[in-house]
């Protein structure tokens, strides 16, 4: 294992501020008994930008779920900006934590952009002038204003991801969670993508495959197999060491190379 | 397709009825279909009377009879039922041309040959000054049980998801030589129309997950519209007045 396990220190972490998400010892087995996480602690701070890697089933769906509150942990504890996630504050937790999902036609189901951006913070409570001003900053954000009046089904699969994107941004999360951004994207719909998301200046976890992706946009990575944590540190240390990735079932496209 | 979400039954405009609030639209529309199925059948030209009525919709509205004509043939399938009773009907009898007829069946045919038509004609005007999206607001509106709304606005966004991966599913099973053209050959088909539902269950819980997430607990936000004015109902419950005065006018001459 490489020498990256102990936590990067981020450009922005200092003692003593409130972290936007802070994982400690978090144990979880599905209700049938097949266990999915072991002992994971993950601390992010705000403004950090962080990318979650690991191979099909090592648990990274599990984990985002836990996130807000979907799936309760056996064991440990979740805390979204020093707010434990728990029954009695789930609807804030949600509003803090912004999962967008792999599919976007799973996440879109309003019939017109607009609709849908509205549902997250007309959820939460937000209404009139206020609910109006969040969409259109929303939209602005991932340059999808003037589509705000289409249905999702006439929008290309790039536009639908950003879509899916304002529909959390709309409801001003603590911090951003992104399940496979990249995929199904066609290589312009992915620079676009990671355009929006680069201005965003919002603290992220980005859970993927595609590691130059993560290099692109998350300075920190985390790998993650058979549900524990096997390396955290710098994205592009993380990814020189071969050996690490291979060991995880983890490898960069062909001809890309870290020195 | 072009932009917004286009349904066939629709025609776009921005007429006097096109721009009144759909909850206005569809009471007329409903109290209008009460006033002809309270019709009694022998009053005939009380139905010339609502044809007439719908028309003058049709003009203030811009929608070309053929556009109309055309769309109301989804009736047909339902009108066989009606052809029949002539012949099937019970006695008395009278011949017309070479063919023996039952008089109740005639009238039986014509009754519902003109309100299935005319109650087809109304729900079409209606579909066609209205966006399907407006539909349902204006349903929320009227106070509709909100889980039908919620069932209804999933429906709207994703019956075309569905339909569109039924299609990726037939191309994919066409580019490996199926090729059904009697019964038997049709295992594969039902075979994909299962594997679509399971899909589309499985997809239903990512929905829902994904819904959960933003906060749903269980209603749709409503977010607040203005409701319509005074004068909108006016107008719009113009349409049922003419049409009672035809019912009742019917039904005291018959």
């Amino acid at each position: 294992m490489s020498a990256a396990t102990e936590p990067a220190a981020s450009p922005t972490a200092a003692i003593g501020t409130t972290p936007s998400l802070d994982v400690r010892g978090l144990d979880f087995a599905y209700p049938d008994g097949t266990p999915a996480l072991h002992g994971v602690d993950l601390r992010i701070d705000p403004g950090e930008r962080v990318a979650l890697l690991g191979p099909n089933g090592a648990g990274k769906t599990t984990l985002v779920l836990q996130l807000n509150g979907i799936l309760a942990p056996t064991e440990g504890s979740v805390a979204v900006g020093g707010l434990p996630v728990a029954k009695p504050h789930l609807q804030e937790v949600r509003r803090r934590v912004g999962i967008v999902f792999q599919d976007p036609d799973d996440q879109l189901f309003m019939p017109t952009v607009r609709e849908d951006v509205a549902f997250g913070p007309a959820n939460f409570g937000v209404r009139g002038d206020e609910l109006t001003a969040r969409v259109a900053a929303a939209l602005d954000a991932v340059g999808m204003a003037e589509h705000a009046d289409r249905s999702p089904l006439h929008l290309s699969g790039g536009q639908r991801r950003r879509v899916a994107l304002a529909t959390v941004l709309s409801c001003d999360p603590e911090i951003l969670v992104l399940d496979e951004p990249s995929s199904n994207l066609d290589p312009v719909a992915r620079r676009e993508l990671a355009e929006v998301l680069l201005g965003l200046d919002r603290t992220l976890l980005m859970v993927t495959h595609d590691l130059p992706y993560a290099l692109q946009l998350c300075p920190r990575s985390v790998v993650v197999d058979n549900g524990r944590v096997v390396a955290d540190g710098p994205t592009r240390e993380l990814l020189a060491d071969t050996e690490m990735l291979r060991a995880h079932r983890l490898e960069l496209p062909f001809g890309f190379t870290l020195a | 397709m072009g932009a917004g979400h286009s349904h066939p039954l629709h025609l776009p405009g921005a007429s006097v009825v096109h721009r009144l609030p759909a909850e206005v639209k569809i009471v007329a529309a409903f109290l209008t279909v009460l006033c002809v199925v309270a019709t009694p059948r022998e009053a005939f030209w009380a139905f010339g009377g609502y044809l007439l009525l719908l028309a003058a919709v049709w003009v203030a509205a811009r929608i070309p009879p053929g556009w109309m004509a055309r769309r109301a043939l989804i009736e047909a399938p339902f009108v066989v039922l009606a052809i029949l009773l002539p012949f099937t009907g019970p006695d008395p009898r009278f011949d017309w041309a070479g063919m023996s007829l039952s008089h109740a069946g005639v009238l039986g045919a014509w009754n519902i040959l003109a309100k299935g038509t005319l109650g087809v004609l109304t729900s079409l005007t209606l579909a066609a000054t209205t966006p399907m999206r407006d539909l349902l607001l204006g349903l929320q509106r009227l106070r509709a049980p909100a889980l039908v709304l919620t069932i209804a606005t999933l429906m709207l966004r994703y019956a075309d998801v569905i339909a569109g991966e039924a299609r990726r599913m037939r191309l994919a099973r066409i580019a490996r030589g199926h090729d059904p053209r009697f019964l038997w050959q049709a295992g594969a088909t039902a075979r994909g129309i299962g594997s679509l539902f399971v899909r589309s269950y499985e997809r239903g819980e990512r929905v829902h997950l994904a819904m959960l997430s933003r906060g749903w607990t269980g209603t749709m936000p409503t977010t607040g519209t203005a409701a319509a004015a005074r004068t909108q109902w006016l107008a719009a419950l113009a349409v049922p007045a003419v049409a009672a005065a035809l019912a009742v006018t019917g039904l005291m001459t018959t």
